[in-house]
């Protein structure tokens, strides 16, 4: 899978390359049948740089996280594939060096702030907590830098707020909190899984100016998961467009906004609300549901849903390809010939 | 949305203060023991175990004569006979003394028996919880197997082995006890693991040592702290039942449940022995229980106020 893909990623210099994913294939053994929750997943990312994957619910997006983190529940299973993180191989590597890279090297920022943080601990005894995981330092200078890292993500009178438990904080400044823990041993990586969803708008701006500063402060990569495509657009150097497993869609930021290839992320696009239609026209939703992943794989994915789906497209599951310099798709009207442009959406409708 | 607006909002520094002061005081209010001291009945059973428990403590400075001192020339005294408030048993022995020194070893007993059924039940609980599968299954159903037999049986078959001595009553009770905590346990790991931070400690490196004992195990604790209170009466009855059969407490040695094992062949002719030793047990444990289910109102977070 993904075979074309990954030997023009890998021409690209590895300088600054923090994580190698390739042809990741993670799947759930259920009573009811295998769910093919990634199948056939490949990026890279360098330091400094910000990954956005962007899907639909259950598209596979925080699983990819979690095969990364080695955080998947029991029954989910790295299949096949390869996840090289800073030299380390991710799927063999043994639970020592796991524990102590997690935490150190790479850390996670989770999607609702509120329940992310031990309700029955104060905020302080966390962070030193977790400082003194991975750093050996005396308790008082672990609160030194639990300060330092409360400031740094905006947090006033941090001596104070230590004391505070989470349940005393608002949404917003749980987050900060999780985000100041996240970065208080400066990570390389660091995944934000959905990092604004349950936050109000306001606040989601904030949340994501912070974790722009911190990471050009702290020259951190971050694989940013979301279905805000606003979001991507404002944090994203490079967006993967996941679909039921799949990558539809792999490019530069401003090249997959400029001109998107795949028919499911034109879809994603126009599903959009814009101010300037506003009270015009109805919202444009893609008609359908994805596809039950126990049983993908035989076709294209997205063939039930897609208004140019062909014969082609029921027989053979298309390959990622680079149609454009970085730029690759998945899909088989976008091979070269016949190509396929966004404008005949309206002219089909 | 630039930096000084999430560096320092000048309106939110301005409110912080008195945001702070205010936090301040409504933790005050729900502080546990403020919260306790406002439940009538909670304090009532607070009472009672401190001074049942300063009787215990300070039971060589209390009892006015040594309880296993034998008068023969005045047996069967009743209560308010001259120098033995609670008048005397079969023996001439001041029972003023021997319930004062009764009350140091039923409660030694019973807080002991608890704690050994709760230090290894609980442990086992977590394990079980947490790592679930196979361990899970063989921890649980020899703790089912336990439970199938009914308490008292399990603790006298656990004493005719481990013969009889305070300490093995001790261990007694708390092996008896364990399947209890160890299910309350388990059922409260099921709840807390699944929490997302949990997951959060994980990512940041914490080891599945750190989640169970440290996490899962603070999250837990309020039940724990409830049923180990209420357990401390059942324990209290336990040792008193074990000793009234005679596998208890060896005499001379004064505990509640020798007492009234004493009192019961004195029946007719001084009731007095029986009824005070019963009166011990029963305030005892009414006390244990109204402080249980205060500190469960307590604990609730349903109940904030």
């Amino acid at each position: 899978m993904a075979q074309d893909a990954q030997e023009v990623l890998e021409k690209t210099p590895e300088s600054g390359r923090i994580l190698t994913v390739h042809d990741l294939h993670t799947y759930f053994h259920t009573a009811s049948g295998i769910a093919k929750a990634v199948d056939g997943v490949s990026f890279t990312l360098d330091r400094g740089k910000t990954l956005g994957i962007v899907g639909e619910s259950g598209s596979g997006k925080s699983v990819t996280a979690a095969s990364v983190m080695r955080l998947l529940p029991k029954n989910g299973r790295i299949e096949s594939g390869e996840i090289i993180f800073d030299d380390n191989d991710m799927v063999t590597i043994e639970k020592d060096k796991l524990l102590d890279l997690r935490g150190n090297d790479m850390a996670m920022i989770f999607q609702d702030p509120m329940t992310a943080l031990d309700p029955v601990f104060k905020i302080g005894s966390q962070m030193i907590e977790q400082i003194r995981i991975h750093d050996h330092m005396s308790k008082a200078e672990a609160r030194e830098r639990s300060i330092e890292m409360l400031k740094l993500v905006g947090i006033p009178n941090p001596e104070s707020r230590l004391n505070s438990y989470p349940y005393e904080l608002s949404g917003g400044m749980c987050q900060r909190v999780m985000i100041a823990m996240a970065v208080s041993c400066h990570p390389k990586f660091v995944i934000a899984d959905e990092p604004t969803t349950a936050l109000d708008v306001t606040v989601q701006a904030q949340v994501l100016e912070l974790l722009k500063d911190l990471q050009q402060q702290l020259d951190t990569a971050i694989l940013l998961i979301t279905h805000n495509l606003g979001i991507i657009w404002q944090m994203a150097d490079t967006v993967m467009v996941m679909y039921a497993g799949r990558t539809c869609e792999y490019a530069p930021m401003e090249d997959l906004y400029a001109r998107p290839l795949h028919p499911y992320t034109w879809g994603l696009l126009d599903s959009m609300p814009k101010l300037s239609d506003a009270g015009k026209t109805d919202l444009k939703t893609i008609p359908g549901v994805p596809p039950d992943l126990r049983l993908t794989g035989a076709c294209c994915n997205f063939y039930n849903r897609c208004p140019y789906a062909t014969e082609h497209c029921r027989t053979e599951v298309p390959k990622l390809k680079e149609i454009l310099p970085g730029h690759f798709v998945a899909c088989h009207r976008q091979n070269g010939v016949n190509k396929l442009t966004r404008g005949e959406v309206n002219a089909h409708e | 949305m630039a930096d000084k607006n999430t560096q320092a909002p000048s309106a939110d520094t301005l409110s912080e203060a008195s945001t702070l002061e205010m936090l301040k005081r409504e933790r005050r209010a729900n502080n546990a023991w403020h919260k306790l001291s406002r439940n009538k009945t909670a304090v009532i059973g607070l009472v009672i175990v401190v001074i049942m428990v300063i009787l215990a403590v300070f039971a060589t400075f209390i009892a006015p004569q040594d309880p296993n001192a034998i008068d023969i020339a005045h047996t069967y005294l009743k209560p308010g006979a001259a120098g033995h408030i609670f008048g005397t048993d079969s023996y001439g022995r001041d029972l003023f003394s021997r319930i004062v020194y009764g009350a140091r070893i039923s409660i030694f007993v019973a807080i002991g028996g608890t704690i050994v059924g709760a230090v290894i039940g609980v442990l086992l609980g977590l394990v079980a919880g947490f790592f679930g599968g196979i361990v899970d299954s063989i921890i649980m159903r020899i703790m089912d197997g336990m439970m199938a037999f009914p308490f008292i049986l399990l603790a006298l078959i656990l004493m005719t082995i481990l013969g009889t001595g305070t300490l093995n009553v001790i261990l007694a009770i708390g092996i008896a006890n364990v399947p209890n905590f160890a299910r309350i346990v388990r059922g409260q790991v099921h709840v807390v693991k699944n929490e997302e931070y949990c997951n959060a400690e994980r990512v940041l490196g914490a080891s599945n040592a750190r989640i169970v004992f440290r996490h899962i195990f603070a999250n837990a604790l309020s039940p724990i702290i409830v049923y180990f209170t209420l357990n401390i009466a059942s324990a209290i009855i336990s040792e008193a039942a074990l000793s009234f059969l005679g596998l208890g407490i060896t005499p001379p040695t004064a505990s509640w449940g020798n007492i009234l094992s004493d009192g019961k062949n004195s029946l007719q002719l001084a009731p007095h022995i029986a009824t005070i030793s019963g009166i011990f047990i029963l305030l005892t444990v009414l006390g244990f229980n109204l402080l249980g289910d205060g500190i469960r109102d307590v604990l609730d977070p349903k109940q904030k106020r």
